[in-house]
């Protein structure tokens, strides 16, 4: 479209034009740079760096001190181990809900359009709604469930939380892809006798790799970064990642070491970061997948 | 007809497939029932006990005991929940509006032949792969009065200049603006991207036959074919401005004091730190209500034009 609008402008304006699209392109790249630019510097410089220096100055010593400090003994409320005991929570928790909300969505999606039957359009209607509600609006049943069942503060809990809170999004994920699964293809395999789930194994799941893809880096993405649950369902050494961080960052106790909270905070965020340039392409499809139609 | 005669019907004609047939229909129901039953249970049922919950005069505990809308008149009698509801209007509107001006402008500038489009594009969308959490530690650095940017501009040689928002009760809500919009306006940009790349050439190069300059094509042609990414857009961002939580929560915590409390926070502070569960309850609810009334007809339109189509 754009390449149009050139062809009626003169060389000369069409030369300024491109010098201040560029321009702008590069000036907001580094305004979307900058954090990342300032996180990374603050982390490796000294305290003392720190006050004497500006936020854009480069570190004049290099010092791995903060992420020492941050992965092993910094203090995240009442003890002080750092985030190293939180990360492998945050681990031990999104990896099993990931996996195990992504095949149940599989299977949902499966039955939502191969199999449909009378009610099944209601069922993921009412499914639906899962993706907006505020969870403000379950938390309090939530934690006398988990009370009850006696895995509260537990990664068993998180697990089940998300995996619950997470079935609406997998579920639309797989359906929307698998409505473009021709219709014939399991027709003509049940006709020869295929069954359901030689059909799913032999058929639908061998074309679903993109959608599988999109789904995991989707619930990844999502439960990693998740703060709500992890701060109402859990506590102490059970906290994820993002519920340690934010203590490391607002506990003030002594002197605010600045550097240590970067540190802190680009572990936390390293993960997702690098899924993020891994399979960027992925992750913007089932951002807008799961955004537009969610 | 009832099924055990059902089956032995069957049974003279193909003795050993009669029930695994009956299993084999009933399959897509065994395997979509769990869901189902979560989804009754863990969405509606929850709504429906908080809601009663927003009915009862629970403190510390939950009591089931109605006691009327004793819980929404206290709410509405509370100064923070105004506050927060105020925060909200600000938040809410400033990022929604920050965002899609953002989105939009970076969109038309990349729809420009630009070369290393991908490369920028995803530099501007990074953010969105990050907590809440970390980019609220990221901008709370950055905005604080002592090291952060202010320190910075005065090393520059601005000595009097003064940018002390996230301390500042009424000025630190739109800190949260600033960091939020930084978080998400990548991805609306990636959104109206998506919407240039989908426009039909042919009505550009009959409006330039016409001999419309480029200005007056995106004014009048580009801009406004864009309306459902612009209606989705607004969807999403009012959706995650009334769920917004963790960033205000990393940034500034609701302070000083509550000046930057938001419904999800007071919600947070008032259900389980302050053993108000009643009153955390019916905010709980208006959060609900707010969000119904803003997708519900969002569904409708939505279900009712793939009817169409």
């Amino acid at each position: 479209m754009a390449e149009r609008l050139e062809r009626t402008q003169s060389a000369g304006t069409q030369l300024i034009g491109r010098v201040i699209v560029y321009g702008l392109l590069i000036a907001f790249a580094l305004y979307y740079l900058m954090p990342l630019f300032v996180m990374i510097t603050t982390s490796v410089k000294t305290l003392a760096e720190i006050r004497t220096g500006n936020l854009l100055s480069l570190p004049s010593t290099i010092t791995m001190e903060p992420w020492v400090k941050a992965w092993g003994s910094a203090c995240t409320g009442v003890d002080c181990t750092g985030l190293k005991g939180n990360f492998m929570n945050s681990v031990s928790f999104v990896v099993p809900a990931v996996i195990i909300s992504t095949l149940i969505g599989a299977f949902n999606g499966y039955v939502l359009t191969m199999w449909r039957f009378k009610g099944s359009d209601l069922m993921f209607s009412l499914l639906l709604v899962g993706c907006f509600i505020p969870f403000q609006v379950v938390l309090l049943p939530m934690a006398q469930t988990l009370g009850s069942l006696g895995i509260a503060n537990s990664i068993t809990g998180l697990i089940f939380v998300h995996v619950v809170y997470g079935l609406a999004f997998t579920t639309l994920f797989f359906r929307n892809f698998y409505v473009s699964v021709p219709a014939e293809l399991t027709k003509a395999a049940r006709i020869d006798g295929a069954g359901f789930f030689t059909i799913f194994f032999r058929i639908i799941l061998p074309l679903s790799p993109p959608i599988i893809v999109v789904c995991v880096i989707w619930q990844f993405t999502q439960i990693w970064n998740d703060f709500l649950f992890g701060v109402v369902f859990s506590s102490g050494q059970r906290q994820p990642i993002t519920v340690a961080l934010n203590n490391l960052v607002n506990t003030s106790t002594g002197v605010k070491e600045y550097n240590v909270d970067m540190a802190a905070a680009i572990i936390a965020g390293l993960p997702t970061l690098l899924v993020y340039i891994v399979a960027g392409k992925y992750f913007l499809r089932g951002l807008t997948a799961g955004a537009v139609k969610g | 007809m009832n099924p055990p005669q059902a089956a032995s019907n069957l049974a003279l004609t193909r003795p050993r497939k009669s029930l695994a047939d009956y299993a084999e229909a009933a399959l897509p129901k065994i395997v979509l029932g769990p869901t189902l039953i979560v989804a009754l249970i863990f969405i509606y049922g929850f709504i429906v006990w908080t809601g009663w919950l927003s009915f009862t005069e629970s403190r510390l505990l939950p009591r089931y005991e109605l006691a009327g809308v004793v819980q929404y008149i206290n709410l509405f009698a509370n100064e923070r929940w105004w506050t927060a509801l105020k925060n909200l209007a600000i938040f809410g509107g400033l990022f929604i509006f920050c965002c899609l001006a953002l989105g939009l402008l970076l969109a038309i500038l990349l729809d420009q032949r630009i070369r290393a489009e991908g490369f920028l594009r995803s530099i501007y969308l990074y953010p969105m792969a990050l907590s809440f959490i970390v980019t609220g530690t990221a901008w709370k650095w950055i905005l604080n009065p002592g090291l952060g940017i202010q320190n910075l501009v005065r090393q520059w040689g601005f000595e009097s200049f003064t940018f002390e928002w996230i301390v500042t009760p009424g000025m630190s809500i739109y800190t949260v603006v600033i960091a939020g919009a930084w978080q998400s306006s990548g991805f609306v940009m990636a959104l109206f991207l998506a919407g240039l790349r989908g426009i039909d050439d042919s009505i550009i190069k009959a409006a330039q036959v016409d001999g419309a300059g480029p200005v007056r094509i995106y004014a009048s042609i580009v801009i406004p074919s864009l309306r459902p990414v612009f209606f989705s857009s607004l969807i999403i961002l009012a959706h995650i401005a009334i769920k917004s939580f963790d960033l205000v929560m990393a940034l500034t915590g609701g302070g000083p004091g509550f000046s930057s409390d938001l419904p999800a926070t007071f919600m947070y502070t008032f259900a389980f730190n302050r053993n108000q569960i009643g009153l955390g309850a019916a905010s709980a609810m208006m959060m609900l209500a707010t969000v119904m009334a803003i997708i519900v007809p969002m569904i409708y339109s939505e279900t009712r034009r793939h009817r169409r189509g």
